[in-house]
């Protein structure tokens, strides 16, 4: 469960980004493709180089969702409630790999190569928590 | 057997040339009970762990993360045999110690993190593409010889 505590860091960490946040996306993207190669197979429609179009505009997408959610955190089922039909009925990505975190690790590197130490333990906490409740919320109506 | 490209092997000795042991193993055992606070059920023994702070500067967490991650450089000066490297720690994990290995892949993943905030750029995607791989392959190894 995300205390107050957890919510303001995970604020505080989003707030440090200063608009790097499209930046930040497409690198996480980029790092999940190069070290899980299998979620590749949800973009066969995609250019995958590196610096692509598409995986700019995706990794946009992706951080966009995420910032929206974040303003939302005391209600997050209802925040993400088009993305959770979404991923349930039309992407259909396998839920494991939610809660397996490939993207979250990802993003957390992407955090922590920018911010060093100010991503304190406490800080990977609550953004790991918080990615956890996502990855759930956006797994709640698999089945 | 893993197998491992020359660019690889420069990605993950190279960094760990860099590496301060200590440091990053007691950062890295930190980390993991404070952001997977249920494998601290492992540690009854080690004191106060009751707060991120108090974690942080306990002396045995620091003092095992120091332990832990010298035998992972085991594993960087071994890459070619990983399995035999870790075959006696994987029986005494599994016998004595009757750790879950789901905890290996959870401590594998921080250890890149941490790394991740030490070097900052320097940890490119395909530097963190080689670290995910050893972590891993070293976790699979751990969990070899569990029965």
């Amino acid at each position: 469960m995300l205390t107050a505590e957890d919510k303001k860091l995970v604020q505080q960490v989003w707030g440090k980004l200063g608009g790097a946040e499209e930046e930040i996306g497409a690198e996480t993207l980029w790092r999940m493709f190069q070290s899980y190669p299998p979620t590749k197979t949800y973009f066969p429609h995609f250019d995958l180089s590196q610096g692509s179009d598409q995986i700019r505009g995706h990794g946009k997408k992706v951080v966009a969702a995420l910032g929206n959610a974040i303003k939302n955190m005391d209600n997050l089922s209802q925040a993400l409630s088009e993305l959770s039909n979404l991923h349930a009925y039309n992407l259909r990505v396998d839920p494991p790999r939610f809660s397996l975190q490939f993207l979250a690790q990802c993003l957390q590197v992407a955090l922590a190569t920018r911010l060093g130490k100010e991503y304190s333990p406490e800080a990977h906490s609550a953004i790991d928590k918080f990615m956890s409740a996502v990855a759930s919320v956006l797994a709640e109506k698999y089945r | 057997m893993v197998h491992w490209t020359a660019e690889e092997k420069q990605l993950i000795t190279g960094l760990w040339a860099k590496v301060n042991v200590e440091e990053c193993g007691a950062e890295a055992l930190a980390r993991l009970l404070i952001v997977y606070p249920w494998t601290q059920r492992f540690f009854d023994n080690f004191g106060n762990l009751s707060s991120p702070t108090a974690i942080i500067g306990n002396p045995k967490v620091r003092a095992h993360g120091k332990k832990v991650l010298t035998s992972f450089g085991e594993a960087v000066k071994n890459l070619d045999n990983l399995k035999g490297t870790f075959s006696k720690l994987s029986e005494l994990h599994c016998d004595k110690l009757h750790v879950d290995p789901e905890n290996f892949r959870l401590l594998g993943d921080i250890l890149v993190i941490v790394l991740a905030s030490h070097f900052g750029r320097d940890f490119s995607p395909a530097c963190q593409t080689a670290w995910q791989k050893l972590v891993g392959v070293v976790a699979h190894a751990l969990a070899h010889k569990y029965h």
